[in-house]
């Protein structure tokens, strides 16, 4: 349902995304793993056009959209892509001059232009299913991290996108509160909602993730079922990556 | 009763009215119209094309690097021999505005370029259009950081209108200056005139907290990014 082919990454000389190909299936939970600065969250910022790839193709559900150097995007184009997808950031960016249900209701009042009060019910109920609820007129300064990121996540499921982006969900969070919205993705997932997500988060990958990309300096180094290739990595580099992840949890560290 | 209070308090009636038939509306004409071409200017030169940010920059350094009453002085006495004539009030309103225009320029794009490039990509991923961006999500956050500059700015505007009496404005300052003339009480006058810019400026900075006490109402800014 979400396909990126061939896609490349420029930033002047620096080549991020080496002609990445990545095919990820309706109702599945995409993991991208590996090393900082091997392109994981360029990857994922390519799929709602926060960076504009520099060549490649991008599908998501029937839009699709080419890339070419030196070509700039229609910008219409680009809000046709973006549309079909939601993002949750590793800081959480909720608009600190609005309430948590107002953070939810923005893009249904603003962009889809929703009258006030239908979009007020829908983010209520959003809340709900992140159990935030009790917060809805909270200001997001008045909430944990833990709060905020999945007030985030409400905003960012809000109107309904076919994938939902995550940028290292938890890791700025300390465990416990990771945990927190490590149970609300984990829920979402049994849902059949789509996600693809960028993290360095182990528990987060094999808890919930059916699919993993194991992404090293701009390539795709292995990719596969999550539970075989965190049990049985082929490749050498991914072993040991893997090993480093395990070590560092189980060593207490924040992953 | 003292000859000087009861110098002061004849006076008053004449003072306050030119304050409320010119000071006021020149301060608050002058100050809107400026916040809008500094909204403009900064825009321009935060987001515009090359050679319209270079006319704007030119605008700017000119503005703010000549006095104003010479500004002042140009537009209404010279412009005259330029073929263009302008009552005394509307040249003092355009050169307040110009100036007011160059100096909260400089402010919106630094309140601007405070906004963190997250708070962007947030309203982009949940489909904003740009402008849409900007309406709902930066201003908003850099104004609440603008408002301490840009009362300032509004709090010299209020006493700088005084230099409208040189371009014969009969504002606050001119009306004591027109009894000054024929009383011959320099001191008393101007000590009045000093009391009642002293008490506007203290009005307005009291109306600055309340707006700052509201506008906090959010919380602090850092604590929400964690």
């Amino acid at each position: 349902m979400i396909g990126l082919t061939d896609i490349e990454k420029r930033f002047g000389d620096n080549v991020v995304l080496k002609g990445v190909s990545v095919a990820i299936a309706e109702g599945t939970v995409t993991a991208l793993v590996g090393p900082s600065g091997g392109g994981k969250s360029t990857l994922l910022r390519c799929i709602n056009l926060l960076e504009i790839p520099t060549s490649g193709t991008l599908r998501i559900g029937e839009e699709t959209l080419a890339f070419r150097p030196g070509e700039k995007a229609a910008s219409k184009d680009v809000q046709r892509l973006r549309r079909q997808t939601g993002m949750v950031f590793q800081n959480f960016q909720l608009f600190p001059h609005r309430t948590a249900i107002e953070n939810v209701m923005e893009g249904l009042v603003t962009v889809l232009k929703w009258p006030a009060e239908r979009a007020r019910e829908r983010a209520l109920a959003l809340l709900e299913k992140v159990g935030m609820a009790h917060k809805a007129d909270a200001w997001p300064a008045t909430l944990s991290g833990g709060q905020q990121q999945r007030v985030a996540i409400a905003r960012a499921l809000a109107p309904s996108p076919k994938v939902l982006l995550c940028d290292e969900p938890t890791s700025a969070l300390d465990p416990e509160l990771a945990q927190e919205v490590v149970d609300v993705l984990g829920q979402l997932a049994s849902e059949g909602t789509t996600m693809v997500m960028a993290t360095h988060d182990l528990r987060l990958a094999s808890k919930i993730a059916n699919e993993v990309v194991f992404l090293e300096a701009g390539v795709v180094v292995e990719s596969g079922q999550a539970a075989s290739l965190f049990a049985n990595p082929q490749r050498e580099r991914t072993k040991r990556f893997i090993a480093t992840l395990r070590h560092e949890q189980e060593s207490g560290g924040a992953a | 009763m003292p000859h000087w209070l009861q110098l002061m308090l004849e006076s008053l009636g004449p003072l306050l009215w030119a304050a409320l038939v010119f000071t006021t509306p020149l301060t608050l004409l002058s100050f809107t119209f400026g916040l809008i071409v500094g909204l403009g200017v900064a825009l321009i030169r935060l987001f515009g094309p090359k050679p319209l940010v270079a006319v704007v920059r030119f605008y700017v350094w000119i503005f703010r690097g000549t006095p104003l009453l010479v500004q002042l002085f140009l537009i209404f006495y010279g412009l005259p021999s330029a073929g263009i004539l302008l009552d005394a009030f509307p040249a003092a309103l355009i050169g307040f505005t110009l100036n007011i225009g160059a100096y909260s320029s400089e402010i919106i794009r630094a309140v601007i370029g405070s906004v963190p490039k997250g708070q962007w990509e947030a309203a982009y991923s949940i489909g904003m259009t740009w402008s849409q961006a900007m309406r709902r999500t930066i201003l908003p956050q850099a104004g609440r950081v603008a408002v301490p500059p840009l009362s300032n700015t509004f709090i010299s505007l209020v006493k700088d209108t005084s230099l409208a009496a040189a371009i014969t404005v009969p504002e606050m300052f001119q009306a004591a200056q027109r009894i000054v003339a024929v009383t011959y009480e320099p001191l008393i006058l101007y000590v009045e005139a000093a009391l009642l810019y002293l008490a506007m400026s203290s009005v307005l900075s009291a109306l600055q907290t309340r707006l700052e006490t509201r506008l906090n109402r959010y919380g602090g800014f850092l604590e929400a990014r964690a």
